[in-house]
């Protein structure tokens, strides 16, 4: 049945997606993010539209929305437009599917809802274990992400570094041996807080309407909890005299 | 004021005098058992969520495109740039899993109380069509938002028609109107999930309920209330409908409300299982997820499916075995043999089946959520076979077998004697 299902999905023509845990079966890192952070959810925006935008696009996402982060539109405007975009447009990318494709061998995805479908941690994890892999055609390779198309974007700020995989003894996990091949311009605690603060961004351009949701939430269950008390008395009041 | 509505309602019951009298023989004049306990709010309940789910949805067709370019987008554009957009989705995707939820416990009730048995078989059965249609419903709309798991889902599906002898391979093809899911079939899924089978839906819950009032409705103590009835000619245990059950279900309703919010409004992905993290993904056909699941409340049956091994070349067994299991409900007032109709009078052989019955279907709804590998191998001496997927054929055992025993072990179970009046 197994493999009728397998050939029911007319299995597998292109490399699996997976979520939620590195299918490299690498251990993800906790990402410790703040939706209510707005200086790391626009110093995230900043990271993402010099670093990101360039081959990827967030393109259900509209510039002006980044108003949620305390900004204003000129702040928009002048800071986080880099194109000739208007500011009510969303964040589409000059890349083409077809361009990208020839350049990476794969197209960058659009990253407007990469935070929901690759968790905080899973996007955490993956922009801080590129290394250096001359077999790879990039030069680069990921410890979460094995063989991915994409070279290292952050590079220059993380600086080059070497992995060498341990085996596990007696089937145990596998030990990473990470190296410093050349430095960056940041530290390994400014490039975690570089990193904290995109996937901050890209979890909030995930659901841009996520704090208002709670936020709501809240006064919604506080409502119904107040009505919940006057519909329980009313059905107090009438069934008194069922007996 | 008042005697001006007063006489506007003379007015209008004086030309449609039978407003009023459906009111008082379905409401006011509807005698229940007063002993209705927690099981008894569920049918409200889908009422309620049905509700829920046509006007949210109808809110929904009006900012989503049935188009397989659009699909995903329109409704990416429903949750950022129309107001108010993602909590019509949210109210529509927890109403999804909420609606099966309920569905799953007021049948429950019916099972623990005996609901199905005589004179109640049509309900049951009217019960029945409607689960059917409801997950006919539930899988078509689970293609709208064109995510990966959507467009794999329905693939996945749609093929099992065609392991059918003889015509499968062309009603497939039928079903989709293409070799593959693709626009055309988004686009008939549309129309099916939005008009053509809510309508079904809408006349399978008019029926249950008519033929629920023209019997009267069962209760806790599997007693007919309608058997005792005092000088006034209503029933001695029975209440009228309205005013006593409306409010009590205002209030249940009021309570439930409040878990589908936090629900909603706090966890509206339900770490996967109300929104699957793939269905994220735009739908493209040229990559298939390494792992396809249904959404929870179809797993039990997909656990089924997945644990048949082909039988004579043919995938044709597992697939049927599939269909058999949701059919076989049909027969549940048939092979209950029981003198009795509640759990409370039953004996302990019953009682273990149905603890058995809930287990099984427990385990095989979590087994469907999980790759058949979650649980390892056996060693050589099982072939290395995945243990999760003998797991899922010892309880598909267990789950055919609580139907088809049923007969025996009702009909020797030991049951008490049934009290002439309810208790409270």
């Amino acid at each position: 049945m197994k493999k009728f299902l397998a050939a029911l999905a007319f299995l597998p023509l292109a490399a699996a997606v997976s979520t939620h845990a590195s299918e490299a079966g690498y251990r993800l890192d906790h990402a410790p993010i703040d939706s209510t952070d707005l200086l790391s959810l626009q110093a995230g925006a900043r990271t993402f539209v010099n670093y990101c935008l360039n081959c990827h696009g967030a393109q259900y996402m509209r510039y002006n929305r980044l108003t949620d982060l305390g900004l204003t539109e000129s702040q928009i405007r002048d800071n986080l437009i880099l194109t000739d975009a208007k500011v009510g447009d969303t964040m589409k990318v000059a890349l083409t599917l077809k361009d990208g494709k020839a350049m990476f061998g794969a197209a960058p995805p659009d990253l407007s809802v990469i935070g929901r479908s690759r968790s905080a941690d899973w996007l955490y994890t993956y922009l801080r274990t590129f290394y250096r892999d001359p077999k790879s055609p990039t030069g680069w390779n990921n410890a979460a992400f094995p063989l991915v198309a994409m070279p290292h974007a952050l590079w220059s700020l993380q600086g080059e570094r070497g992995l060498v995989v341990v085996a596990g003894k007696n089937h145990g996990p596998a030990e990473y041996r990470w190296s410093q091949i050349s430095a960056g311009t940041q530290s390994t605690v400014q490039y975690d807080t570089t990193v904290r603060d995109l996937v901050n961004f890209l979890v909030y351009v995930g659901e841009p309407a996520a704090n208002d949701r709670k936020r709501i939430g809240i006064v919604v269950l506080f409502a119904l909890l107040i009505l919940f008390v006057f519909a329980y008395l009313l059905k107090k009041e009438y069934w008194k005299d069922v007996k | 004021m008042a005697s001006r509505l007063m006489a506007l309602w003379d007015w209008f019951d004086a030309r449609m005098p039978s407003v009023a009298e459906e009111f008082r023989k379905h409401m006011a004049e509807y005698y229940a058992p007063k002993n209705f306990n927690f099981w008894y709010f569920f049918g409200a309940l889908s009422i309620l969520l049905l509700a829920i789910q046509i006007v949210s949805g109808i809110f929904l067709t009006m900012n989503y495109k049935p188009d397989a370019n659009l699909a995903f987008g329109s409704v990416e554009y429903i949750m950022r740039d129309v107001p108010g957009g993602w909590l019509i989705r949210y109210i529509h995707s927890t109403g999804g899993s909420a609606f099966f939820a309920v569905i799953y416990l007021h049948m429950f009730r019916g099972l623990l109380y005996g609901s199905y048995k005589q004179p109640r078989e049509l309900i049951w059965i009217f019960g029945v069509l409607i689960y059917l249609t409801l997950m006919a419903e539930a899988f078509l709309g689970y293609l709208l938002p064109w995510g990966q798991m959507s467009y794999w889902g329905a693939q996945v599906i749609v093929n099992l028609f065609a392991v059918i002898p003889f015509i499968g391979p062309d009603l497939a093809l039928w079903i989709r109107g293409d070799y593959v899911v693709g626009d055309a079939t988004l686009n008939r899924f549309f129309a099916l999930h939005v008009i053509a089978v809510p309508l079904v839906l809408l006349g399978l819950v008019a029926a249950h309920i008519l033929a629920l009032h023209d019997v009267g409705s069962n209760n806790p103590d599997g007693i007919e209330i309608k058997k005792m009835k005092g000088p006034d000619g209503h029933p001695l245990d029975g209440i009228p409908f309205h005013p006593y059950y409306t409010v009590k279900d205002i209030a249940g309703a009021v309570l439930f409300m409040m878990v589908f919010c936090a629900i909603m409004f706090f966890v509206p992905e339900m770490g996967g299982y109300f929104l699957e993290y793939n269905n994220f993904i735009p739908a493209d056909p040229l990559k298939t997820p390494a792992h396809i699941a249904p959404l929870w409340y179809f797993t039990p049956f997909y656990s089924i499916l997945r644990a048949v091994p082909p039988m004579f070349n043919s995938q044709f067994p597992g697939v049927a075995l599939f269909g058999l299991s949701t059919m076989i409900l049909f027969l549940l007032p048939w092979l209950d043999r029981s003198p009795v109709k509640s759990i409370r009078y039953r004996g302990v052989l019953f009682k273990s089946a149905v603890a058995t019955f809930v287990i099984t279907f427990l385990v095989l709804g979590y087994l469907g959520t999980e790759p058949v590998t979650v649980w390892g191998q056996f060693g050589a001496w099982l072939g290395y076979a995945d243990v999760a997927t003998v797991a899922a054929r010892v309880f598909t055992l267990l789950y055919f077998a609580f139907f088809i025993l049923m007969p025996w072990y009702t009909a020797i179970d030991k049951t008490k004697p049934v009290p002439e009046r309810v208790t409270m």
